[in-house]
C-alpha cells in the first residue's frame, strides 16, 4: 500500500479533515482552534474549509464547551473537543469524570457520547507549573473513558480515527514533543489502529522498556544506547492505557525476566504505578527482579529549562534503571 | 408579571388533563416518600410536591417526541409527563432491574432518552453544560427543537451556569433555561446565596431575553410557556425565565428538619398557594368539573399509583453480573476485585 510522509501533527490535522468531511455529525470545539488555526496549529485550514460551524472557536469556559460537546454527543454528532492543553482539561474534570464517563451507565446504556477529547499533554519547553500536567493517569482511573496516547505518527493517525469512530469519550493525548515527529502513514482513509493492543517496537531478550507516547521515543532510545552496551532491551508502546492490554506487556516480561516502567507524569500515583503492580500482580514467577518504575519528579513543573529537564524522564534515566535490576 | 389571557389556550379537556397530571404527580411523590419510608428507596431522593404547576404547565407547551427537556435531580415528574412507563420510573427510584435505566441512575438519575428526557443530574449546574449541548445540536442540524433546561436556584450561582449563558447567548441557541426559584438552595435560603435575588436578570448581560414568571398556577404557566418555546422555536434564541415556585416538602428524603431553615407559619402561608387546590377552586368557579368528578379523579390516580408501586416493587433487583454491563458500547471491563 502506498503510504504518506508526514509528521505527528499533519497525520492528526489529516485525520480530522479526513473525517469531517466524510461524516457531517464531527465538528471540532475549542478555544483559538478556528481563527487562530490553534494553538499547535493542529487545526490549521479547518476554519476556511468548514466554517465556523463546524469548527467552533469557543470562549474561554473549558466546562462550558466541554459539557456542550457531551450534551451535543448524547444526540448523536462527534465532537472532537480540542483543549490548548490538556492542563486546562482539569477544568472539565467535573464534565469529564462526573458526566460524560457514566452516561452510558446511568442511562442503563439508553445514550452514548461519541467524544473525543484530544490536545497536547505533558510538558512542551519551559511552560511551567499550570501547562505540563500529563493528564492521562488521572483519566485512565476512570470506568467509562476510553484513554490512548499513542507515540507513533501512524498511531496518532490510525488511533484517532478509531477514536472519532467510538461510540465512547476518548481521551486522546498527544505530547507535545512530538508534534514534530516524523513518520508515515498509509494512503488510506479507512485505515485505523484498534485499541487495548500494545506494540512491540523493538525485540530484545535482556529487559522490557514499557512506555507511551513520548516515553515510548525515550525508550527506542535508550535501547539502542543499551545495545551498545551489549544490552537486549524490548520496547513495549502500550499506546492504548483504558484499555489496556496487559497479555502483550506480560508476554515480554515472560520473555526477558525484568521490567521498567517509564513516564512522564509524576511518578508517584501515575499510570506507570499501574502498568508496574499488574507485572508485579501477575508476572512475579517471570521476574529476575523487581519491576523498576522511572517516573516524573513528585515536583510541580519549574520554569527554568535546566530544572524543567530534572523533572522528565530522559534516557539516561532510563539507563540508570537498568543498573537497579542488577 | 403580566396576567395571562385563558382565552383560547384553554379547553375544558386541557384543564382536566392539567389536573389529573398534578394530582397524579402529587400521589406519585407521596408514594416516593411512603416508599423510602419503607426502606424501599435509598440514597438522596427529592420529590416536587408543590411544584408541580410548573412542570405540568412547560410539559404541555413542548411538541412530544421533538423537543429536548433536561433537569437536574428533582426529576421525578418529567419522564411521567413525556409518556415514560410510570412503573419504570418508579422501578428506576426503587433500584430495580425493569427501571429506566435498568437500576443504575436511581432517583437523581432518570432518562427516557427515546422521549427526549435526558435526565435526571446530581451535580448542581453540571447539566446546564449538556442542555447547551442539546440546543446547540438542534441548531446544528437546522430542526426546530427547543431545549428545555431546568435548574434551581441554587445552581443558578454555578459557574458552569453562567459560561452557558454566555454560550447561548453568543450562538443564539434555542435553549430555555428554566430557573425553579424555590427559594432555597437546599437548606440556604435565597437571601443568603444570591448577590442579586432576582434571578431573572442573570440572562441580561448575556443579551438573553429574560423573564420572572409565576409557577403556581397552572394556567399562568402553561399560557406564559407556550408564548415562551413558540418564541424561542420561531427565532431560534435562548430565553431565561425564573419560575418562581415554592417545595413544600424537604430538599430531599434526607432533610428531616426543615424547621432550621425556615419556620411553619411560612411553610403554611404557602401551602396556601397549593397549586391543586388553586385549580380545583377554579375548575369549580367556573362550573367545569365538580367536587364529585374532582374526587372520583383523586381516587382513580391514588388506585394507579397503588398499582404502579405494587408492579414496581415485584421487578427484581438487577443481578449482580448486571454490575458490569452498559460501562461502555462495545468492551467487557475487567471482573473482580
Amino acid at each position: 500500500m502506498p503510504t504518506i510522509e508526514t509528521t505527528y501533527r499533519d497525520a492528526i490535522h489529516r485525520c480530522i479533515d479526513e473525517e469531517m468531511t466524510r461524516n457531517p455529525d464531527v465538528f471540532v470545539i475549542g478555544e483559538d482552534i478556528g481563527r487562530y488555526e490553534g494553538t499547535f496549529k493542529v487545526t490549521k485550514g479547518l476554519w476556511p474549509k468548514y466554517g465556523e460551524k463546524r469548527v467552533v472557536d469557543t470562549p474561554i469556559t473549558e466546562p462550558g464547551f466541554t459539557g456542550l460537546a457531551i450534551g451535543a454527543a448524547m444526540v448523536g454528532l462527534r465532537p472532537i473537543v480540542e483543549m490548548m492543553t490538556m492542563s486546562f482539561s482539569i477544568l472539565a474534570l467535573d464534565q469529564i469524570i462526573n458526566h460524560a464517563a457514566k452516561i452510558h451507565s446511568m442511562t442503563g446504556g439508553q445514550a452514548t457520547v461519541p467524544l473525543v477529547v484530544r490536545g497536547p499533554g505533558g510538558a512542551a519547553k519551559q511552560l511551567s507549573a499550570q501547562h505540563s500536567h500529563s493528564m492521562e493517569g488521572w483519566y485512565a482511573h476512570v470506568p467509562g473513558l476510553k484513554v490512548v496516547a499513542p507515540a507513533t505518527v501512524e498511531d496518532a493517525y490510525g488511533m484517532l480515527k478509531t477514536a472519532i469512530w467510538d461510540d465512547n469519550p476518548v481521551i486522546f493525548t498527544e505530547n507535545p514533543g512530538l508534534y514534530t515527529l516524523k513518520g508515515t502513514i498509509p494512503d488510506n482513509k479507512d485505515f485505523s489502529v484498534p485499541f487495548g493492543k500494545c506494540q512491540v517496537l523493538r525485540e530484545g531478550s535482556d529487559l522490557t522498556l514499557v512506555g507511551y507516547s513520548r516515553m515510548t521515543r525515550v525508550n527506542l532510545e535508550a535501547a539502542d544506547k543499551l545495545a551498545e552496551k551489549g544490552v537486549s532491551a524490548e520496547v513495549v508502546d502500550v499506546r492504548s492505557l483504558l484499555p489496556l492490554d496487559t497479555e502483550t506487556i506480560f508476554a515480554s516480561v515472560a520473555k526477558t525476566h525484568r521490567a521498567i516502567v517509564v513516564y512522564e507524569d509524576w511518578r508517584s500515583g501515575g499510570f506507570g504505578a499501574e502498568i508496574a503492580a499488574r507485572i508485579g500482580e501477575s508476572c512475579f514467577d517471570d521476574l529476575d527482579a523487581p519491576v523498576v518504575r522511572v517516573g516524573g519528579l513528585n515536583v510541580p513543573m519549574p520554569y527554568a529549562r535546566v530544572l524543567e529537564l530534572e523533572c522528565i524522564p530522559d534516557v539516561d534515566d532510563v539507563i540508570a534503571a537498568v543498573d537497579k535490576l542488577g | 408579571m403580566a396576567k395571562a389571557s385563558l382565552e383560547p389556550l384553554e379547553t375544558p379537556a386541557l384543564l382536566e388533563d392539567f389536573y389529573r397530571q398534578m394530582v397524579f404527580i402529587r400521589h406519585f411523590e407521596e408514594k416516593c416518600n411512603f416508599a423510602y419510608r419503607q426502606g424501599k428507596v435509598g440514597g438522596y431522593m427529592h420529590v416536587y410536591i408543590g411544584m408541580e404547576a410548573t412542570a405540568v404547565g412547560w410539559n404541555a407547551a413542548l411538541r412530544q417526541g421533538w423537543d429536548y427537556v433536561i433537569t437536574a435531580y428533582r426529576d421525578h415528574p418529567q419522564p411521567l409527563l413525556m409518556g415514560s412507563d410510570p412503573v419504570a420510573v418508579m422501578a428506576e427510584i426503587m433500584g430495580r432491574r425493569g427501571g429506566l435505566s435498568k437500576g443504575k441512575g436511581g432517583s437523581m438519575h432518570l432518562y427516557d432518552i427515546k422521549r427526549g428526557f435526558f435526565g435526571g443530574w446530581g451535580i448542581v449546574g453540571g447539566h446546564t453544560a449538556l442542555g447547551l449541548g442539546l440546543a446547540f445540536a438542534a441548531k446544528y442540524r437546522e430542526e426546530d427543537r427547543v431545549t428545555l433546561c431546568y435548574l434551581g436556584d441554587g445552581a443558578a450561582n454555578a459557574g458552569v451556569f453562567f459560561e452557558c449563558l454566555n454560550m447561548a447567548g453568543l450562538w443564539d441557541l434555542p435553549i430555555v433555561f428554566i430557573i425553579e426559584n424555590n427559594e432555597f438552595a437546599m437548606g440556604t435560603r435565597l437571601e443568603h446565596h444570591a448577590a442579586d435575588t432576582e434571578l431573572w436578570k442573570r440572562g441580561l448581560p448575556f443579551g438573553i431575553e429574560s423573564e420572572r414568571v409565576d409557577g403556581m398556577d397552572v394556567l399562568q404557566v402553561y399560557s406564559d410557556a407556550t408564548r415562551i418555546v413558540d418564541k424561542v422555536r420561531k427565532e431560534g434564541k435562548p430565553h431565561l425565565i425564573e419560575v418562581m415556585n415554592y417545595r413544600f416538602a424537604g430538599h430531599g428524603a434526607a432533610d428531616n428538619d426543615r424547621q432550621l431553615y425556615r419556620t411553619r407559619e411560612e411553610e403554611e402561608l404557602n401551602m396556601r398557594r397549593d397549586p391543586i387546590k388553586r385549580l380545583e377552586e377554579m375548575l369549580l368557579e367556573r362550573n367545569l368539573m365538580t367536587r364529585e368528578s374532582m374526587e372520583a379523579i383523586d381516587e382513580e390516580l391514588t388506585l394507579k399509583v397503588d398499582e404502579i408501586y405494587e408492579k414496581a416493587d415485584a421487578s427484581p433487583f438487577p443481578e449482580p453480573h448486571e454490575v458490569y454491563e452498559d460501562v461502555y458500547t462495545d468492551i467487557t471491563v475487567e471482573r473482580g476485585h
